[in-house]
């Protein structure tokens, strides 16, 4: 009964994470926004789930062990970068620019 | 009254989501974020996910958020004094218009419901989180349909642990 408004604010919440990706230049508050997006999409699994079978709480499962090991070597990468660029800033960060 | 905790659950989810993506601070930014992801803890509980609501606190609230709060803290990223990392005027406009954009394609796919031979008779995963227990319900077919997946997700948090690792290390 409550799917729709579920997907709404799933949707909502999804934008708001591409539009955070696409407003700030700061490689740490992107990849929060990225994490933003994989919640909003976990949303949308468990409230499917509620009327589709639990198989879709499984998948959210996958995905939160997915994100777990995306922030991990996202953020050792961000380490690595600001090591040797000294910033976290993405502008400055275009080696693989042509 | 399952209505009204969702819509309020709701509000203060897209409430963080907004400050987080809007906060010029890293620190503020991470603590909005968990504010979304309680928000969403609790939005699974009334889907009748109460293993995946616990789940979500102490993974996602716990793990990954205090990863990235330690990160933030380690290259100092907070300080104050440095420059907003917002994206210009033409950022701003496009992320807002890219935003709109997604909300109206997601909302036009709004329309398409599961066909009714899919759907499970009303009230089917509360019947069977009561009968079975809350764990038990995501672990059976966690460990018999979705055993290889399960397996393969323990090999890529491997890869993962000594990737992190092997990155973030100054001289292995």
């Amino acid at each position: 009964m409550l799917l729709g408004p579920a997907l709404v604010v799933s949707a909502i919440l999804f934008s708001i994470g591409v539009a955070g990706v696409l407003l700030r230049r700061n490689a740490i508050i992107i990849f929060m926004c990225v994490e933003l997006m994989l919640n909003a999409v976990n949303l949308t699994f468990v409230a499917l789930a509620q009327q589709l079978g639990a198989e879709g709480q499984v998948i959210v499962f996958f995905v939160m062990a997915v994100a777990a090991a995306e922030a991990a070597v996202g953020l050792a990468i961000v380490i690595a970068i600001y090591r040797h660029r000294d910033t976290l800033d993405l502008q400055h960060i275009n080696l693989l620019r042509g | 009254m399952i209505q009204a905790a969702f819509w309020f659950l709701a509000a203060v989810s897209i409430l963080g989501a907004l400050l987080c993506i809007t906060r010029k601070n890293p620190v503020a930014s991470a603590l909005c974020l968990v504010l979304t992801l309680f928000g969403l803890a609790g939005m699974f509980v009334l889907f009748d996910a109460h293993f995946l609501a616990v789940l979500q606190i102490i993974v996602y609230a716990g793990a990954i958020m205090v990863l990235f709060l330690f990160v933030i803290m380690l290259l100092n990223a907070g300080r104050p004094g440095t420059p907003g990392d917002m994206r210009g005027t033409a950022g701003k406009i496009t992320a807002v218009v890219m935003g709109g954009a997604l909300i109206a394609e997601l909302f036009a796919l709004r329309r398409l419901i599961p066909a009714d031979s899919f759907r499970l008779p009303a009230g089917m995963v509360a019947d069977l989180t009561a009968q079975r227990g809350a764990v038990e319900v995501v672990a059976d077919p966690l460990f018999h349909a979705y055993l290889v997946p399960f397996e393969i997700t323990s090999l890529l948090l491997l890869a993962a642990v000594v990737g992190a690792v092997v990155l973030a290390k100054r001289k292995l």
